[in-house]
């Protein structure tokens, strides 16, 4: 196998190696190990772990598959290094950005003093797929609305990370983040141990604590569930393992039913009464007789229960207004507005199209930008315009015109590589970032995070829907 | 424990039990062949006969011979009880389960299903049947074996060896109900000893043909449907599988044994009563079919009220909330 000595980092920013070819402070320790593995220990190590992978059951579901519908997410060994200084700036840019959008979930559901001074639209939180008329005039228990998020972040050519989008519905991945790292220590145990990497392992009790902290008061010990739509959502295994980790029950809609206002598992002894759900079900689904009558993963009543503070529930409905594409080019002025501050982390330049001119601007520089429908997620409905064809990008020009509300576009970034196994060589491949944040009694931002990485030799894409695979993070 | 959780338990046993029981059959059957080559025409259609599923057989295939019968009880997955669709279901239940069961119980399913799905394992069936058959019964029983080594002995194990001894106890049973009357030439013969290898396949067929010889020597039909039925010791009597589903059952609602809370708990325990104080000639008097059948009736229904406790709380819930 052909190493770092062959190793081109290219015109991009490589997270392992400078320009030069030297490693980076962090990464030399790595690379020296991975120098000094005899020939085709590498290739076998990258073999070993995926076998474990397979043999431990990760697997995820591709919707539109029929047979063989689980997958093992691709997994590369080589890991990608966020120095300790980087890692502080971002934690503490999460950490303003989550609690600044708790904020304004908060004031848009309520007394909307946002909107009152200005600084959005109302029309524009109105016309929002995701804006929950439900929660109108409603406050979740503790005042917290987004207790899990997974912010996507991306290092740019000029090596700063910006904020790509924010996930503050159902976001997965942080099962993988775990099980690899489980996978990676054993890997380079060595190289592990004196890097002093920083730990993720706490992840699930964390997630407890705060879904304890969610509990109402009378209820020391309450009971927690995490609600799954099923073995046929892709998520699935993530659903199994976090409860399995938390020690808590994994329920279906079928499993829970509503009486006397509360809610209520059936088991095997009668009912059992249910105080803390973590869902993982979009808020589409979640009650058949709140939002989507046609539901049958929910639960009848459930969110007639929520708002009468029988049951605590993370996230909570309507969090979805503030991941909404259109309005996440407001989050810097929301930060702003609510905390006094300039935001820590900054937003990739967005361009609008319910905005007339820079609609305009948009369908001139199709071949330029990326687009991306405002609710869409997975990689979905998105035009990536410099890799797209002249047709794809007409259609898209299209849907621009005739739903301009539900489009936004941005420029094509130089996403930062990182050195990642291709056959027997090692080639820079484009990565994200996805670290999980926890907003519970303070903000907790797992050290580290799902690195997806775009396996397809200058694909930008990296969700695991559309070729990417995943990394372990160390955090340093 | 959540009531859907317990009845994936119970059912993957269940289809476990089921797929081990399909194949130990075919083995016996085709042992028996290489006896008694002439009958080659007559042998595999009471092999489908046992499953009671004659009707849907003869819907997908011309007529009975080994390839075909093979064919529908191992692989055809139009028939829910053949093998493949047997492990799909419990694969299925697992999976829905993992975080209960333990890690090697899931990983062991999950490789069960994949290898036989396998088509190198397909060719196989028809080519080294025994080998085969032999397989998929040592991996059951590996499942079985799993489950009590590495699972803790609370309800949800105790949901799943009710299930695995219901299953268990009407297997027997329709074994011997299709066999009795087609083996024993005449009634008056009942306690003549018939020393030949058709009794001794039938004994086989559920695993007794050993110890049924340590216990009792001599082939009778009398002393082999007494030995299936009423035995107190051996594991795949109808006796035993009831008795011992009955003790799982008490342990999950912590009543003592001889009382009863529940609909489940009333016919498990008639039932195994009943097989208490029964004796063998009571039944040949009153007529082994018409017995098998009662007993039959009585599993099912004791298995639908275990359902009824414990799986499909929701119907109940639904009757008491529209009440208030």
């Amino acid at each position: 196998m052909e190493t770092f000595s062959s190793y081109d980092p290219g015109n991009f920013y490589d997270e392992l190696i400078e320009p030069g070819g030297t490693p980076r402070p962090g990464a030399q320790l790595l690379v020296d190990k991975i120098e000094s593995l005899p020939p085709g220990d590498l290739a076998m190590r990258q073999k070993a772990a995926e076998a474990l992978l397979l043999k431990m059951g990760i697997t995820f579901n591709v919707y539109g598959l029929e047979e063989g519908t689980e997958k093992i997410l691709p997994f590369d060994i080589i890991p990608r290094i966020v120095p300790r200084n980087e890692w502080q700036q971002i934690e503490s840019g999460l950490k303003q950005r989550i609690f600044a959008l708790n904020e304004f979930l908060q004031d848009i559901y309520n007394d909307k003093k946002i909107i009152k001074d200005k600084v959005i639209a109302e029309e524009l939180i109105l016309s929002s797929r995701t804006y929950r008329k439900e929660c109108e005039g409603f406050t979740p228990p503790r005042g917290i609305w987004c207790h899990v998020t997974g912010t996507d972040l991306v290092r740019d050519g000029d090596g700063r990370f910006y904020v790509l989008e924010d996930n503050l519905r159902c976001p997965s991945g942080v099962s993988y983040v775990l099980e690899n790292r489980q996978v990676l220590k054993r890997t380079f145990p060595q190289v592990f141990e004196a890097s002093q990497v920083r730990p993720v392992d706490n992840y699930p009790s964390k997630l407890l604590e705060m879904l304890e902290f969610l509990a109402p008061d009378h209820c020391p010990h309450p009971t927690i569930g995490v609600l799954t739509p099923g073995t046929y959502n892709s998520a699935y295994f993530e659903h199994s393992f976090l409860s399995q980790q938390m020690g808590v029950e994994l329920v279906e809609g079928r499993d829970l039913v509503v009486s006397d206002g509360n809610v209520h598992m059936l088991t095997t002894k009668g009912l059992k009464r249910v105080d803390v759900l973590y869902r993982r079900i979009d808020d589409d689904f979640i009650d058949p007789e709140a939002f989507r009558p046609d539901s049958m993963l929910g639960v009848k009543g459930l969110i007639a229960a929520y708002k009468a503070g029988r049951i605590a529930m993370a996230n909570a409905p309507g969090t979805g207004i503030a991941d909404d594409k259109v309005i996440y080019s407001y989050v810097p002025k929301i930060i702003k507005y609510y905390t006094g501050e300039d935001p820590i982390l900054a937003n990739v330049p967005t361009y609008i199209c319910s905005n007339d001119d820079e609609k305009a601007y948009v369908l001139e520089n199709l071949d330029k930008l990326v687009v991306k429908a405002a609710n869409e997620s997975g990689g979905y409905g998105m035009l990536i315009g410099p890799h797209a064809s002249a047709s794809e990008r007409a259609l898209f020009a299209d849907k621009i015109r005739s739903e301009p509300r539900n489009y936004m576009a941005q420029p094509t970034l130089s996403l930062s590589r990182v050195p990642t196994i291709v056959g027997d060589r090692i080639e820079g491949r484009h990565v994200d970032l996805r670290p999980y944040v926890l907003y519970g009694k303070d903000i907790y931002v797992q050290p580290g995070g799902l690195t997806r990485v775009a396996l397809t030799k200058g694909s930008l894409v990296v969700n695991s829907s559309q070729g990417g695979g995943s990394k372990d993070t160390w955090v340093l | 424990m959540l009531s859907r959780v317990a009845n994936s338990i119970y059912w993957m046993c269940r289809y476990i039990e089921r797929a081990e029981n399909v194949a130990r059959f075919i083995r016996v059957n085709l042992n028996l062949l290489l006896d008694m080559p002439s009958e080659q025409g007559k042998h595999w259609e009471p092999l489908v006969l046992i499953t009671g599923d004659q009707d849907r057989f003869e819907d997908l295939y011309p007529s009975y011979t080994q390839e075909s019968v093979i064919r529908f009880l191992t692989f055809d997955r139009e028939y829910p009880n053949s093998i493949l669709s047997c492990l799909e279901a419990a694969r299925e239940n697992g999976r829905s389960i993992r975080e209960i069961i333990s890690s090697e119980m899931w990983e062991h399913l999950n490789t069960f299903y994949l290898e036989l799905t396998d088509p190198k394992n397909q060719t196989l069936a028809l080519e080294d049947p025994q080998g085969f058959f032999k397989f998929i019964q040592m991996r059951s029983h590996l499942f079985t074996g799993l489950m009590d080594s590495t699972m803790s002995h609370g309800e949800a194990w105790n949901f799943a060896r009710i299930g695995l001894m219901m299953e268990r106890a009407d297997k027997t049973s329709r074994i011997l109900d299709v066999k009795y009357f087609m083996l024993l030439p005449d009634a008056d013969q009942v306690n003549t000893p018939i020393d030949n290898i058709q009794w001794m396949a039938v004994l086989k067929s559920a695993s007794a043909f050993e110890m049924y010889r340590k216990e009792h020597h001599l082939i009778t039909p009398r002393m082999v449907a007494a030995f299936l039925i009423f035995d107190e010791q051996f594991p795949r009597s109808i006796r035993h599988c009831i008795t011992k589903a009955q003790i799982c059952l008490h342990r999950i609602s912590g009543s003592p044994n001889g009382s009863n809370t529940n609909a489940a708990e009333k016919l498990l325990g008639r039932l195994k009563a009943d097989l208490e104080y029964t004796d063998i000639d009571e039944v040949i008097n009153q007529g082994m079919h018409e017995y098998l059948d009662n007993l039959q009736t009585r599993i099912n229904l004791a298995g639908e009220a275990i359902g009824t406790t414990f799986f499909n709380n929701k119907a109940l819930v639904e009757m008491t909330t529209s009440e208030q």
